[in-house]
């Protein structure tokens, strides 16, 4: 199957005034049609940067995005990076959309949300006001919005917060994108709410028949959610693996210390959580070695000199890491 | 109301402990005896309690005693002079607005290049020029040397029956509006600034918006709730004449009032236009929170 999205070599800088930032280096995956793919990793692992570097919605002046990102579906085929800004608006909204964490800071205050909802419709598919109200109407049902006449009309203030993010799901699929890109949407929501706005997203993917994305740190919804995770550290990816599999059999040491941290009923305080050693790289200095050495039990003298390449150990599963964790000894090839 | 009768309060006390007009009023040859008769006769020489109560008493009836000078109602003459007021005003604030929010937009829109620099530079020098140096030059420049504009008064032409002012309103406006100018520029600049940082705009980037819908439905709406009370501010403070402005132009304004009736001690005038003075910043400030409401529809009431 050909992927929706091909991302390659992916790059990100920041120029600030103390150097530059390391954001996202050499960051390789792909997307298939109709999958959820989890993207896991600690704060300033670089998820959303990567996210947002796709869409070009960095701020230009201080970043520097390099690589490629193909985007290919039914009679489009272009790599997302190379595009003007006024021929990525085309994509933005239209084809690829996104939902952010904090509903209330993501919508706008002084217009109303129905208002929102149409603007993408009215933008991207000609619609004129009666018919986009219409269909936004339509779309505040289908997310779940009782009484949509009436919430057409108010401001997000007057919102509950899972009915924000209700809004803003409305608006990532008003115009029925085929890949919905979701920045830790469930983070700021209580958890009554969260598992609301889950099944939601789960039965809008089947409807929509979207390729997601969707960004946590919380490995529980990642294991009920998603197809394949991608799990991010120090900016790179280094691991991707297809759920239960890398639930079975982490691959990377970084993985393997995310789910020692998972407290479980089963272990009821018999066993003491595993926590993981040091803290986060400086990503001030650019990359030549494996990012997680500093913290990794497994570190040995490779580890300090190159960067693992993309290892693949079963069909789809890709570790970057010199260790070979299952025979609990270095990589043969190193 | 409290604000209003500190106002009044403050304004009697401080004209009243330095002086009074009557020594103003006599001929230089009058003698003491003549001066204490003319006192006794005003009633300068009773307590400042007294003669603030008393002065309070008549206010509230709508007397705010007669001018010395002019031998008119004091609040008469405070009235005739208020539309040239607001007209400098308006047209100040409209010169301040126009430039400085542009200013102000660009800058903002533009952080760290060259604009911006422009645009804080701009601002801050509108801040920093004195006022009456300004209207000088301008004066010098524009009706001395180029003779575009005449060198002081107001002209004004008929149209539907309203006497409007001519172009002579144009120097005097612009000197007025440069301070405002330079706040708003200011203002606006660092309002626009934050605001394309919120969440929110990067929304409206990823939903593929275009730039002219990003800025008017966003950027611009939210940057102005911030500038609504500073305008609010500001106009209440060109409202209030400016003593500068409309002294250099002669302008016929509140101001010019004001400054002529305390160079002449004439207490009742000075009273007068201190009261209407507090009673539109008042007035301000609550349209102020009105329009406020109307922007922003997190303070609207329920």
């Amino acid at each position: 199957m050909k992927p929706i999205l091909a991302v390659e070599k992916l790059n990100t800088r920041f120029e600030t005034f103390a150097g530059s930032v390391y954001a996202v280096n050499d960051i390789n995956f792909e997307l298939f049609p109709g999958e959820i793919l989890a993207v896991v990793g600690e704060s300033g692992s670089g998820k959303s940067v990567t996210m947002l570097s796709l869409l070009g919605l960095l701020p230009g002046s201080s970043s520097r995005v390099s690589g490629r990102a193909q985007f290919s579906t039914a009679g489009i085929d272009v790599d997302l990076l190379s595009l003007s800004k006024s021929e990525l608006n085309r994509y933005r909204g239209n084809h690829i959309s996104l939902i952010f964490q904090d509903a209330l800071r993501s919508l706008n205050p002084v217009t109303t949300v129905g208002e929102q909802i149409s603007e993408s419709l009215i933008t991207h598919l000609g619609y004129n006001k009666k018919k986009a109200r219409r269909h936004a109407l339509e779309l505040l049902e289908l997310v779940g919005i009782s009484q949509p006449d009436k919430r057409y009309s108010s401001y997000p203030h007057m919102f509950s917060g899972g009915m924000r993010q209700r809004a803003m799901i409305a608006i990532a699929i008003s115009c029925k994108p085929e890949i919905l890109i979701a920045d830790e949407p469930t983070t700021a929501l209580d958890v009554t709410i969260q598992s609301q706005i889950l099944e939601l997203a789960r039965r809008l993917q089947r409807e929509l028949g979207m390729a997601v994305i969707w960004i946590t740190h919380d490995l529980g919804v990642v294991a009920g959610l998603a197809d394949r995770v991608l799990v991010m550290y120090g900016g790179t990816a280094v691991e991707i693996a297809p759920v239960d599999e890398l639930y079975e059999n982490p691959r990377h040491p970084y993985t393997e210390g995310l789910l020692g941290a998972i407290p479980s009923i089963a272990n009821k305080g018999i066993k003491r959580l595993v926590s993981i050693d040091g803290s986060p790289p400086d990503l001030f200095q650019a990359p030549r070695h494996c990012q997680f050495v500093w913290r990794c039990p497994y570190a040995f003298e490779p580890c300090w000199q190159n960067i693992p390449q993309n290892y693949e150990i079963n069909k789809g599963h890709y570790s970057k890491c010199f260790y070979d964790l299952q025979n609990n000894r270095p990589r043969t090839e190193v | 109301m409290a604000l209003l009768l500190g106002v009044l309060f403050m304004v009697f006390i401080l004209l009243h402990i330095t002086g009074d007009p009557v020594s103003l009023m006599v001929s230089r040859h009058a003698s003491p005896a003549e001066i204490e008769a003319l006192r006794e006769e005003l009633g300068f020489n009773r307590p400042l309690m007294v003669q603030f109560a008393d002065f309070l008493t008549d206010a509230v009836q709508g007397d705010f005693g007669r001018s010395f000078r002019y031998r008119q109602p004091a609040m008469g003459l405070v009235l005739e002079r208020i539309p040239a007021t607001i007209e400098l005003a308006s047209a100040a604030l409209l010169m301040a607005i126009l430039m400085g929010v542009t200013i102000g937009i660009l800058g903002g829109s533009n952080p760290n290049t060259i604009l911006d620099s422009l645009a804080r530079g701009l601002g801050l020098l509108g801040q920093t020029i004195p006022t009456f140096w300004l209207g000088l030059i301008l004066i010098i420049i524009f009706s001395l040397h180029l003779g575009w504009f005449p060198t002081y008064g107001r002209n004004t032409f008929v149209l539907f029956g309203m006497h409007l002012p001519d172009k002579s309103i144009i120097l005097p406006a612009f000197a007025l509006s440069l301070f405002t100018t330079g706040q708003l520029a200011r203002f606006t600049r660092s309002a626009v600034l934050e605001v394309m940082n919120e969440e929110y705009v990067t929304t409206a980037r990823s939903k593929g918006l275009g730039k002219m819908r990003i800025y008017s439905r966003y950027i611009l709406k939210n940057s102005a709730i911030p500038l609504i009370s500073i305008i609010g501010v500001q106009f209440s403070y060109l409202l209030s004449g400016s003593i500068y402005i409309e002294t250099i132009f002669s302008w016929p304004g509140l101001g010019n009032l004001l400054a002529e009736a305390v160079s002449t001690r004439d207490f009742f005038l000075v009273q007068a236009t201190a009261f209407f003075t507090s009673l539109v910043v008042i007035g301000l400030h609550l349209v102020t929170d009105l329009i406020y409401m109307l922007v922003d529809p997190r303070i609207r009431y329920r």
